[in-house]
């Protein structure tokens, strides 16, 4: 049985929807340049949690509620957590950002810049083309997600299990103490 | 009536900013954080084509992507630790001389 969807109707209501749209979609292009542009590790993470927010935002007003809770609790919370530990646990001090700074001249900016720039004036161009409506907005909430995820993609459920546990093992793996093997090329090296 | 074409232009903007710190920045961190920030505008030019055509399958394909950055980035950040245990640098210039 589908729940009923949850329809967007109140034109007030979609007003306030598109201002938020775009005040989110500012925040979160900003704060992704602020990060890029950071030699501090611990700034650039707190731009990416503002970043990543902004998109739970956009996320919401796109009729997701669901992917929104998720991006704020796994992107926003466990993932970041994790960069956050790792970069405590590295105690990059401010030598670390000194020797950044002197990587990030303008010189080292002005290529892949205008590269890539390239591509998304080309991808703004082909969006250009063809008939892109703006379209009723139409919540589709956590039983529709849960409905299709158990139903037509179970396979797809199962894999990502499997990922996942590939994922702990190699973490497992990479992150348990040395193995003698290692240890004798570490001594090597030192 | 949210534009659609908008915010596929946000999500192709966000991408792109992905691309160009994985291309600028040398501090492994910065660009595992990069690709972070890849993932997640293809995440949402999924939700939003989801959206347009009115059906869950692009918050199914966001979750998944979800689950594939969740295992990249801890096999990513144990990658780091190891290298900077083993190099104590994160430049990626010092590591692109490693051998077996």
């Amino acid at each position: 049985m589908r729940a009923r969807p949850w329809m967007f109707t109140d034109f007030c209501r979609e007003g306030k929807m598109i201002a938020a749209f775009y005040t989110a979609s500012a925040v979160a292009i900003i704060a992704t340049i602020l990060m890029l542009t950071r030699v501090n590790a611990v700034h650039a993470l707190l731009h990416l949690i503002v970043s990543l927010l902004a998109v739970a935002v956009i996320l919401f007003d796109f009729g997701a509620p669901f992917a929104a809770a998720l991006e704020v609790i796994i992107y926003a919370g466990a993932i970041m957590v994790l960069f956050v530990f790792v970069v405590m646990l590295l105690n990059l001090g401010e030598a670390a950002a000194r020797a950044e700074r002197a990587l990030l001249k303008p010189s080292a900016w002005i290529g892949p810049s205008i590269l890539t720039l390239i591509l998304l004036a080309e991808f703004l161009w082909l969006l250009g083309h063809g008939v892109a409506p703006a379209v009723q907005v139409v919540s589709q909430g956590p039983v529709e997600v849960g409905m299709a995820l158990f139903g037509p993609y179970m396979l797809g459920v199962e894999l990502a299990s499997m990922l996942l546990l590939a994922g702990l093992v190699a973490a497992y793996h990479l992150g348990t103490a040395k193995s003698p093997r290692s240890e004798a090329t570490h001594a090597s090296h030192s | 009536m949210l534009p659609i074409r908008e915010g596929f232009i946000v999500a192709g903007i966000l991408f792109t900013l992905g691309v160009v710190g994985v291309l600028v920045r040398r501090n492994l961190l910065f660009v595992l954080m990069s690709i972070e920030i890849m993932l997640n505008a293809a995440g949402l030019a999924f939700v939003i084509a989801g959206t347009r055509w009115g059906q869950p399958d692009g918050q199914v394909m966001f979750l998944f992507i979800l689950a594939m950055a969740a295992a990249e980035v801890s096999v990513g950040l144990g990658l780091v630790l190891e290298l900077y245990h083993q190099f104590k640098t994160l430049d990626t210039d010092a590591i692109s001389r490693m051998k077996g």
